[in-house]
């Protein structure tokens, strides 16, 4: 599989959607690590760089998209947080029309450390009333996602990572708001992953199935709105339940899918993520071994809920 | 020159407005006196003199915008707004009651003519950018004012803002600093001084203009000379008072945020009416 980073593929799908000219993008220079520096090269007109302040970008945003733009706003999913209040109080709460992205997400940004390793960007976005919150698991699936948001009325928030992950989909994928994915069918459990732990994910299955389990690989791209009824099904059909995602374990796309089973259908169900814990430098290969984000744990985390599952 | 009976026709509906801000403060015993006292002049000149709108259609896109990022001082807004159609003066009665359209700080999901989500300082300012960069994309001529108060220029992102409205070279955008003297605990020299606050705006690249907030002619001059075709934002500096025109409340952080009481409200209301 050809490997390329999710912010790629925030480039290149900036670059498809920005034709329209009711687009516009800001950053807060950080445009050529997000890559939202590919609208800017061939947009110059209509891309603006804020300097080192999201706080003011959040609000410009606002401003434009008041004005009948379609804004997309990017920074590390870090920074981001740096002009959260702004974002919720001048974008979220007049349901205005912008589109955040926070690149540089989770522990798979590596040897830059625990300050950029953002591991709460869903919690907190996930929160906010009228965002949708979107995390992409390949190049493919931020394209499309990025076009699709183009033409999608309401804020949202999107991750993607640094690092390259494995190109997962084709260019015949279609991306829908609140749909999971299921990439792999299975009966004995089910895995809901996001992001890159989707890649993770689908080589657990892999080797499980080696061993007589046969799993689902289910792709949630969308935190919010969950996919509900997916969620329910496939509790039901195989009542252990695993969530796989390089963010903490609270208040993520594991939180999501428990606040759904407790009061739908309670089953097992096993958290791998990011154990509460800030991280540290080293390669994101390494950080996923020490801090149990690899396919290993999935499999750990699958037999486990299986042996726990209701009779 | 401006016309002698076009200054006297905007006192006399500035007066009217003090009534009705604090006639809403003490039916709601709560909200923001000090602020709105303090802005009233100005926002009763912006709309009775300057800008560009029709009530009948808030969302009109050459419509010039005014951001009103001090949305706490909100009744003195909602005065302006009523007068001029863009609802009721029944609404008075609903103002930070449940159901009604007039939120406890102004937010332009409930409320025609308001453009701004107000209620956490340092954003309108931004948001005011936004607006004016949007009006350069799509050509148009209208203006952006953006009210800010002094104690909100604490805020480090009205400092983001001055700067990028610099450097963007934003010439359709006209801050205007209700410089009220006075926030929530106390003096605003007390607590973080601005000063020299004209040199600061004119250091980030600003054209500066410093008035008499409550001096009707000093106001409508300004707006006049605001927009210069020099490639720098302008800003206001209008000296006021915080609750200015009720005596108990002139320079009174106590009623920053608090309503009058019964005998207090009868105290202001005579005060207005002499």
């Amino acid at each position: 599989m050809p490997e390329i980073a999710t912010r790629d593929g925030y480039g290149t799908g900036l670059l498809k959607v920005g034709k329209n000219p009711n687009i516009v993008a800001l950053d807060a220079d950080l445009s050529d690590s997000t890559k939202s520096i590919e609208f800017g090269k061939a947009f110059p007109e209509r891309f603006f760089n804020v300097g080192i302040a999201e706080q003011n970008m959040m609000s410009i945003a606002a401003g434009l998209a008041a004005s009948g733009k379609t804004v997309f706003a990017s920074s590390f999913a870090i920074f981001s947080e740096r002009g959260f209040e702004h974002f919720r109080n001048t974008v979220a709460r007049p349901n205005l029309n912008v589109k955040l992205c926070g690149s540089h997400a989770g522990f798979k940004t590596g040897e830059d450390g625990s300050s950029a390793q953002c591991i709460e960007d869903f919690s907190v976005y996930r929160s906010l009333p009228n965002v949708a919150v979107i995390s992409p698991a390949d190049a493919v699936e931020t394209e499309k996602a990025v076009e699709f948001l183009a033409s999608y009325k309401g804020p949202s928030y999107m991750r993607t990572t640094r690092a390259k992950v494995p190109v997962i989909f084709d260019e015949n994928y279609k991306f829908e708001l609140g749909k999971g994915v299921v990439l792999k069918k299975g009966k004995d459990a089910v895995v809901f992953a996001t992001g890159p732990l989707v890649h993770e994910s689908l080589k657990a299955a892999e080797e499980l199935q080696k061993e007589g389990i046969n799993i689902y690989v289910v792709n949630i791209h969308t935190i919010k709105p969950i996919d509900e009824s997916l969620v329910i099904k496939l509790a039901k059909e195989t009542k252990a339940v695993v969530s796989a995602e390089d963010h903490n374990i609270i208040g993520g796309l594991g939180s999501a899918i428990a606040e759904v089973l407790c009061k739908n259908y309670p089953a097992a169900m096993e958290m791998v993520g990011v154990k509460d814990t800030f991280g540290e430098s080293g390669t994101p290969e390494e950080l996923y071994e020490k801090y149990g984000l690899t396919h290993k744990h999935i499999i750990k985390a699958v037999k486990s809920a299986i042996k726990r599952r209701p009779k | 020159m401006v016309k002698m009976d076009i200054i006297q026709k905007l006192e006399s509906k500035a007066k009217q407005h003090r009534k009705e801000i604090i006639q809403m403060v003490y039916d709601a015993q709560s909200g923001h006196p000090g602020g709105s006292l303090s802005a009233i002049d100005i926002i009763t000149a912006l709309y009775g003199y300057k800008l560009k709108f029709n009530p009948k259609k808030p969302d009109w896109p050459d419509r010039d915008r005014f951001v009103y990022s001090k949305g706490h001082a909100c009744p003195a807004l909602y005065a302006v707004l009523a007068d001029h159609g863009y609802f009721s003066k029944g609404e008075f009665k609903k103002f930070r009651k449940l159901g009604g359209m007039l939120q406890g700080h102004a937010d332009r999901k409930w409320t025609p003519g308001v453009e701004f989500s107000a209620g956490s300082l340092g954003q309108g300012l931004g948001f005011a950018i936004g607006i004016a960069l949007a009006g350069r994309l799509d050509k148009k001529n209208y203006k952006v004012y953006c009210m800010i108060g002094d104690g909100e220029c604490e805020e480090g992102a009205v400092w983001e803002g001055a700067m990028a409205a610099a450097q963007f070279k934003l010439k359709n955008l006209i801050a205007i600093m209700d410089s009220n003297k006075v926030q929530q605990t106390g003096k605003v020299k007390d607590i973080m001084n601005l000063e020299p606050i004209e040199a600061k705006w004119k250091a980030f690249g600003w054209r500066t203009i410093a008035i008499n907030g409550h001096n009707m002619k000093d106001i409508v001059s300004a707006l006049d000379s605001a927009v210069k075709d020099d490639g720098r934002p302008s800003i206001i500096i209008a000296n006021t008072i915080k609750g200015k025109g009720v005596s108990f409340m002139e320079l009174n952080e106590k009623f920053h945020g608090k309503a009058p009481n019964d005998e207090e409200y009868k105290k202001a209301m005579g005060e207005l009416n002499a």
